[in-house]
């Protein structure tokens, strides 16, 4: 019985920030604090520590919904490559 | 306490009595009654239940998974049609393990439309994982649902409790009913942490997607346990005692009889009419289907076995006469009856046993 069951856990499938090409890079000083990247990444890799945003590199696989939707345009996708 | 109950209030009445505490169920003929019933006693405040209507079978049982995997005791009722319908759920509940209860009132499988008992609606369940008792009376309707959320709660597998359409279903019985203290202390309340709950605080998943040895372990799991159902039912420590078989004349019958169900009744009279006439016949009466009685049936000594039954799986021929042949240590006939409700009263068994023994019976008694 205990296969059948699936509980919340970090990276059970290793680090997938890995499968990454492109990385959102974060602008602190456009960001007003909206937090709409936090209830819109699919991941749960953004994570809000003491008010601002925080993203975490291991598991955010670099599909850019973030900054499809940040308004104050925050957030700017580059290849890995280009870093 | 004696009542005069049909076998379906019978079974509404245990399930009150079991303090069941949620039911779904959408209406089918013959079972309509049970949830009737039911639905009254919530309505009056007899029975401390939620009880959802819904708009198909398949969302009866889904509804009933949800309640069981909250933790819940869990009830619901169907017939033929209803039961394809919610087939799906049917493996969900017993692949996730789960004590639900469900009453079967068996009707034939249409088309054409017949609303009247055949066995081929139980049978369709045979391999999902389900316990399945078939009743012969009001009585053992109301007795083996209350087993049902006992051994179900015990083992962690589902259990379905059939009884014939109309025949039982629908038909008046003295039922000894017993105190509401002695079925709570049979029945206490279903502990809450198995085989698991779902809870906000607690997130899982049941059932998600898993590397294909999870099916493996469960398939095996679920098999094993199975067989532990036989041990459980006889120790249930119920008012009256149970086991997966009745015997009927058995002790010195050269020829045995195999049936499960409501005409046992008559097929029992019809074997006390040849033992009049000298033959030594009796019965086995298969009160379980799975666990099948394996062991009961390879311990029978006897000249030839008879197998008839109200269903067929076309290509093969009758269901449990196959599965009677797989154990059995004597020849194994098998003849299928009683198809689509079709009557077959205590004559009819007398005519079919005398050509049983005689050797001129053939495989549809038609």
């Amino acid at each position: 019985m205990e296969c059948m069951i699936a509980r919340p856990s970090k990276g059970s499938a290793g680090k997938t920030g890995l499968w990454r090409t492109f990385k959102p890079i974060y602008d602190e000083n456009k960001c007003n604090n909206c937090l709409l990247c936090w209830l819109y990444c699919p991941e749960n890799a953004i994570d809000v520590v003491d008010g601002k945003i925080s993203i975490d590199y291991d598991y955010c696989k670099g599909c850019g919904v973030c900054a499809k939707i940040c308004a104050k345009k925050a957030i700017e996708m580059v290849r890995e490559d280009e870093l | 306490m004696k009542k005069v109950l049909t076998g379906n209030y019978a079974v509404a009445e245990a399930v009150k009595m079991a303090r069941t505490e949620f039911i779904a169920a959408y209406p089918i003929t013959p079972q309509t009654t049970i949830v009737e019933r039911l639905a009254e006693m919530v309505e009056k405040g007899e029975l401390n239940a939620d009880f959802v209507r819904v708009e198909s079978e398949h969302s009866a049982l889904a509804a009933v998974y949800g309640a069981s995997a909250g933790g819940l005791r869990a009830f619901t009722a169907t017939s033929s049609h209803g039961l394809l319908y919610m087939y799906e759920m049917c493996w969900w509940v017993a692949n996730s393990r789960l004590p639900v209860v469900m009453a079967l009132v068996t009707r034939t499988i249409g088309p054409p439309w017949n609303i009247h008992t055949d066995h081929t609606d139980l049978l369709t369940l045979r391999d999902s994982g389900w316990i399945l008792a078939m009743s012969e009376n009001a009585q053992e309707a109301f007795d083996l649902t209350l087993i049902g959320f006992k051994v179900a709660e015990q083992i962690d597998l589902p259990f379905a409790v059939g009884l014939d359409g109309f025949q039982v279903s629908h038909t008046a019985e003295v039922v000894d009913v017993p105190e509401q203290s002695e079925v709570d202390e049979f029945l206490p309340e279903r502990r809450r942490n198995k085989p698991f709950v779902i809870e906000p605080r607690n997130p899982i998943t049941v059932g998600g997607l898993t590397t294909n040895e999870c099916t493996m372990i469960l398939r095996r799991e679920m098999n094993r346990d199975m067989e532990k159902v036989g041990d459980l039912v006889k120790n249930a420590g119920y008012v009256r005692d149970y086991d997966l078989v009745e015997r009927y004349r058995l002790d010195d019958a050269e020829y045995v009889v195999i049936m499960m169900g409501a005409w046992c009744g008559d097929a029992k009279d019809a074997i006390d009419v040849l033992r009049d006439e000298g033959v030594q016949i009796g019965m086995l009466r298969l009160r379980f289907v799975r666990p099948f009685p394996a062991e009961e049936i390879a311990k029978l000594d006897c000249k030839k076995i008879l197998v008839v039954e109200r269903d067929c799986s076309v290509g093969k021929g009758g269901i449990i006469a196959t599965e009677v042949k797989s154990v059995a240590n004597s020849p194994v006939q098998s003849v299928m009856a009683g198809l689509g409700g079709v009557d077959v009263g205590v004559d009819d068994f007398v005519s079919m046993f005398r050509r049983f023994v005689k050797g001129e019976l053939g495989e549809w008694w038609l």
